[in-house]
């Protein structure tokens, strides 16, 4: 699905900040990006997610090598990815019916086609008594899950979560990771960046820990 | 899409916890929130409450249906909508006045040349050898022989010294002078000018024939000059309007640069982000171009009337006179409607492509 081979990326003229970074993440995997603040584990993300890209090695996304991608056929890749961010990226004059909708708004799908799953899906993660408010009124948690929900309603073939729990209580954090676990066992590719070691201990998983922007692997 | 079915069987158990139940209280949360947050989250969940209120679902509602007139993905708000609304219709106002000038010169010199190209001048000049009089009334009678002349009215001597009054002044002694005499010819579409003024100068002797070619030649010349002016300023009046817009965009853009990456992350194409925005400048330009183009054809209507109304004074019955009036006719109406929709449509254009050209240099 996803391959990296002596990936290096840097910014500008600065040091190397992801030095010969190879991994292989396969189809239905479950894997963490860890390692200390600063390791590369966004960077990594961003160039999984075809934000960046590398400045050599090769990085192969859905088969397709970014380094000779088009402008134009980034966003058609993008779709078959879910992201989630620390900071949410929540549209705060959307609601959250609104913001969760929204992948399927860009695709040009008909409201009355995608209503009904969309509100199911908001039922599915616990909002749907928050359905028609807007983000500001959500607490952190629930922006989480709503952001959570926007990346899924896609149905994409990986999800990808920088610091999903980086902002909620250690037992909302619990259950976002049972809500991870899932959607995993349904077929999705989930890859978690995070510095949290006890999220870690409650699923084993495959970890990838960044540390000097080098890439250790612990199946 | 997630298959509903997957959906409801997991629903029960992965937020159960979090979600309502019966007889049940939700957890208290302590909730730090800075001022500024809490205020704006106070007026969102008023306006929610508000808008639940006004509309309640019943049991028979579709759950869906508060999506249909769904909120833009760009805020309407984020556009710099007031003053540009206000420059858009003052550029407006002067590129349909300009239209309308425009038409009108092009009217009134049409009408001249029609008028012009309706009569030729048959000139006389006096002849040692041969009488005027003679000469004149063969003149007249050559032109009435030729085909596609209406009528040929030879004008006296007396009208032909009074041609050069403003001139020579009303006391000027005629017999010293070789005052030519003029034959008016009223002619049709059809008629051969050309034959006319071979036969004149083979059968009149001192004949001439004077088909206005210098002054049609002078007027057309005019027009064009007029009209290209007129193009030349509404050119520039609607090069100003995009530059505004592009500006306007730019910011527009840099306001909303969350929403753009949000977009970007969730697949959209740079054609999708323009088509927001887009649309956005499109209401805004139909909006300010309306305005203008509304106004001005207001000042168009009340030129009209007052220029019934007013009494004849010598400045306006000189002014009548040359252009007969500044009633702006159905072509003048017809341009400003179509200038709006021109300068909506340059708006709408120039912020689409703005926006994929900075996008293209964000990249």
């Amino acid at each position: 699905m996803i391959r990296f081979e002596n990936v290096g990326l840097r910014y500008g003229l600065g040091p190397e900040v992801l030095r010969d970074v190879s991994f292989r993440i396969a189809p239905g995997s479950f894997q963490y990006v860890t390692g200390p603040s600063g390791a590369g584990k966004t960077s990594l993300l961003r160039l999984l997610f075809l934000s960046l890209r590398p400045t050599r090695g090769l990085v192969r996304i859905f088969d397709q090598d970014a380094a000779t991608l088009t402008r134009d056929s980034v966003p058609r890749l993008r779709r078959r990815i879910g992201i989630v961010f620390q900071d949410f990226r929540l549209l705060d004059h959307m609601t959250t019916y609104e913001n969760v909708a929204l992948p399927l708004r860009v695709l040009g799908t008909s409201e009355t086609d995608y209503g009904r799953d969309v509100s199911e899906l908001l039922e599915w993660v616990g909002l749907g008594d928050k359905m028609w408010v807007h983000p500001p009124v959500l607490s952190g948690g629930e922006k989480q899950r709503a952001a959570i929900a926007r990346a899924l309603i896609t149905k994409p073939e990986i999800l990808l979560a920088d610091e999903p729990t980086g902002n909620v209580d250690p037992p909302l954090a619990r259950r976002l990771l049972r809500l991870f676990i899932e959607l995993n066992r349904l077929g999705t590719s989930v890859v978690i960046a995070t510095h949290d070691l006890g999220l870690m201990d409650q699923h084993d998983a495959r970890r990838l820990v960044l540390n000097h922007g080098r890439v250790d692997i612990y199946e | 899409m997630m298959p509903a079915v997957l959906f409801s069987t997991m629903a029960g158990w992965i937020f159960m916890n979090n979600t309502a139940r019966p007889g049940r209280t939700p957890p208290r949360r302590k909730r730090r929130v800075r001022a500024t947050h809490a205020a704006r989250a106070h007026l969102i969940r008023a306006a929610d409450a508000a808008r639940q209120l006004r509309h309640r679902p019943g049991p028979g509602d579709d759950p869906h249906s508060a999506m249909r007139g769904a909120n833009p993905i760009v805020p309407p708000q984020s556009v710099a909508r007031r003053a540009l609304l206000a420059l858009v219709a003052i550029m407006s106002f002067l590129a349909c006045l300009t239209v309308a000038a425009v038409t009108l010169v092009g009217e009134r010199a049409d009408n001249w040349q029609r008028q012009i190209a309706d009569e030729v001048t048959i000139q006389i000049r006096p002849s040692d050898t041969h009488p005027i009089d003679e000469a004149v009334a063969r003149a007249v009678d050559v032109a009435a022989q030729t085909p596609g002349i209406r009528s040929a009215t030879a004008l006296s001597a007396d009208d032909a010294a009074r041609l050069l009054e403003p001139w020579l002044g009303s006391g000027f002694d005629r017999s010293e002078l070789p005052v030519p005499r003029l034959v008016a010819v009223s002619v049709t579409a059809d008629a051969d000018i050309a034959a006319l003024a071979r036969r004149l100068r083979d059968e009149v002797p001192g004949a001439s024939l004077d088909d206005h070619g210098l002054w049609l030649e002078r007027l057309a010349s005019m027009a064009r000059i007029t009209t290209l002016g007129g193009f030349f300023i509404l050119g520039l009046v609607m090069a100003a309007t995009a530059l505004c817009v592009v500006f306007a965009t730019r910011g527009a853009m840099a306001g909303n640069r969350d929403v753009i990456e949000v977009l970007h992350f969730v697949g959209a194409e740079d054609s999708y982000v323009a088509g927001e925005f887009q649309r956005h400048f499109l209401v805004l330009g139909l909006k300010g171009a309306g305005l203008g183009g509304v106004a001005a054809m207001i000042l168009f209507a009340m030129l009209g009337i007052f220029g019934r109304l007013q009494g004849p004074t010598p400045e306006e019955a000189q002014l009548r006179s040359l252009i007969g009036g500044v009633t702006i006719g159905p072509p003048g109406y017809v341009g400003t409607i179509l200038t709006i929709v021109l300068i909506a449509v340059i708006i709408a254009a120039t912020a689409r492509l703005t926006v994929r050209r900075t996008l293209r240099e964000l990249d």
